[in-house]
């Protein structure tokens, strides 16, 4: 595993660059740890408030630690009546956790999502950023397996 | 009967979007050496003649705004493609990227060339990680084979903020800030990234560009309803038999994007209601159906074009829970900076639970109405200004399935 000075340091000079060591921190951690916000102030020459406000702005950072997959269900208007919540309660029953929670095991974390912009096919779920179009409920034990 | 014509998707299915040659065999980056020969106040007046409008939802002159940038005097000046598509429904620029990148990055070079910028960006949601190779692939190409010197694209993802394709809240981001905002003015044009001049366009908007250089303004102003002139892409999405995408002149009706290309209503249902331009979107009725899609003309009859997004819903829908579940989507992207739409969000969407949940009364919509109306005019930028319409219009069209909902 990189360490997390290793990841921030190479976008060290980048103007505005902060966003993209976070998603880079992101990849390799899932969550942006505190030291790793009070480095990335730092390197930025920010204080460690506003490294923070950043870091909670935006719904794909996560200052908790959280599940190393990242599984979100959409629930816009139209992933909505295509039956989003019967999918929300096929992932809670397959993970044994509710919505907003990660996996005991630290393997899973289960997240609501506005659009992810594939809407020709709802409902929509994505894990680590990867789509799955027409999710029925009968397929998320499959798609999770692909993450075990 | 209406046909569909394309222009921004002229190359969709016909080449591979990783080879660039395949791009330069229909005639790609000739509109750009055609642009590089001409001087450059010709070049704005051609696309301000061809009275192209903004395709990410304001609808302002392109040409117009160049002018603006190319006027201002400064050491460095910016192109940035708004490619943060964050509105529900809405996926057609993530269509014009995966399937034709150089169209887009063709028409930021002739932009850049327009005004004097020597440094893009393209701000890409942070949802579609898997284009940023794409698009990447796509730069290196066209900057190995020489095609767009002195002017460099840089990629930034944004991490998830529907805030963050307004403008302003935009530049903030790709400035590594939080995404809320900015007063305006000044306008981008004059002060946008890092103070210095930028344009700011939609991806769709871009992808225009090189086909009016290579036909020539007349023709385009020529196509489709003359105060909004060309085609638009729409997305087809809800209770419509063909979920699907198509691009048509902007003199098309409602009605025709709804019966004719998507098919209608699946099964025996009827329709119940349309809602053009993603979640921010007005809720319009059968009687209303007619309007051409131009923006004027959506304008007209209090709904807006937007992004072309289109959700479909039928009579067996409540439009109350889904208008509910649109409220809580505001609620959740307020970014907080004004108190008319941090409080107005959070309070439309508590009254309209209340009365999703049984527990209101003409009081709770006399109260959403009044609250309505004055977030569409004191917040500080569109998110808030927009956020009461789907609330507002369904009050309007449909105030019966709110009253059936009353205790
Ligand atoms: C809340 C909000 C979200 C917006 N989202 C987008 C977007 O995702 N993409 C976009 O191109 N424009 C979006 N806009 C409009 C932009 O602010 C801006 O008008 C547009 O990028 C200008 O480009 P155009 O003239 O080519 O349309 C949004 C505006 C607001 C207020
Ligand atoms: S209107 Fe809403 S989103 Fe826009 S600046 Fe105000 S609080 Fe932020
Ligand atoms: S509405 Fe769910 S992906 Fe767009």
């Amino acid at each position: 595993m990189m360490d997390y000075k290793e990841i921030i340091a190479q976008y060290d000079g980048k103007a505005g660059g902060i966003i993209e060591a976070y998603h880079a921190l992101l990849r390799e951690f899932s969550y942006l740890p505190e030291e790793a916000i009070a480095e990335a102030a730092r390197v930025f020459k920010l204080s460690t408030a506003e490294a923070y406000g950043i870091a909670t702005f935006y719904s794909m950072f996560s200052v908790e630690a959280r599940g190393k997959n990242v599984v979100r269900i959409c629930e816009s208007a139209p992933c909505h009546v295509a039956g989003a919540a019967d999918v929300v309660a096929a992932l809670e029953r397959e993970l044994g956790i509710k919505m907003g929670e990660s996996t005991a095991d630290g393997k899973f974390a289960l997240e609501f999502t506005e659009c992810v912009g594939q809407c020709q096919a709802t409902p929509v779920i994505t894990v680590n950023g990867k789509p799955y179009l027409d999710v029925s409920p009968a397929q998320i034990p499959a798609i999770i397996a692909e993450y075990k | 009967m209406a046909e569909e014509m394309r222009i921004v998707l002229r190359n969709y299915g016909k080449i591979d979007p990783l080879k660039i040659d395949d791009y330069l065999a229909q005639g790609g980056y000739k509109s750009l050496e055609k642009a590089r020969a001409m001087n450059t106040a010709d070049l704005i007046a051609e696309v301000k003649k061809s009275n192209l409008r903004g395709r990410g939802g304001a609808g302002f002159n392109c040409g117009m705004k160049w002018s603006f940038a190319a006027g201002a005097q400064a050491d460095q000046k910016y192109v940035i493609c708004n490619a943060d598509e964050g509105e529900p429904g809405t996926y057609k620029d993530r269509l014009i990227m995966e399937n034709d990148p150089h169209t887009l990055i063709e028409g930021m070079a002739i932009c850049a060339y327009a005004i004097g910028a020597t440094q893009g960006y393209i701000y890409l949601r942070g949802e579609y990680p898997f284009l940023v190779s794409t698009l990447n692939t796509a730069i290196n190409q066209a900057k190995e084979k020489g095609l767009v010197k002195d002017f460099d694209i840089e990629v930034r993802s944004g991490a998830g903020a529907y805030v963050c394709g307004e403008e302003t809240a935009l530049i903030e981001s790709i400035e590594g800030k939080r995404g809320e905002p900015r007063f305006k003015p000044p306008y981008p044009p004059s002060e946008g990234l890092w103070s210095k001049p930028t344009i700011v366009n939609n991806v769709e908007t871009f992808a225009n560009i090189p086909v009016i250089i290579e036909k020539g303004a007349d023709w385009y102003a020529s196509i489709g309803n003359p105060a909004y002139p060309g085609t638009k892409v729409f997305t087809l999405t809800g209770d419509i038999n063909n979920r699907t995408f198509f691009e048509v002149p902007t003199n098309t009706t409602i009605r025709e994007i709804v019966f004719q290309f998507g098919g209608g209503v699946p099964g025996d249902k009827k329709f119940k209601a349309v809602q053009i331009g993603g979640t921010s979107g007005a809720f319009i009725p059968d009687a209303l159906l007619d309007t051409p899609v131009a923006f004027d003309s959506m304008s007209a009859i209090g709904a807006t074009l937007g992004s072309g997004a289109t959700f479909v819903i039928d009579e067996s829908r409540d439009i109350v829970d889904v208008a509910t579940r649109i409220a809580g989507f505001f609620e959740h992207e307020s970014c907080g900076k004004c108190a008319p739409c941090r409080e107005g969000t959070a309070r439309t969407a508590e009254l309209m639970e209340k009365i999703n949940e049984g527990r209101g009364s003409n009081k709770d919509v006399a109260l959403l109405e009044k609250l309505g109306t004055v977030m569409s005019y004191s917040c500080l930028c569109g998110l808030g200004q927009a956020a009461p319409a789907p609330v507002l219009t369904t009050i309007k069209h449909f105030k019966a399935d709110y009253e059936a909902k009353f205790v």
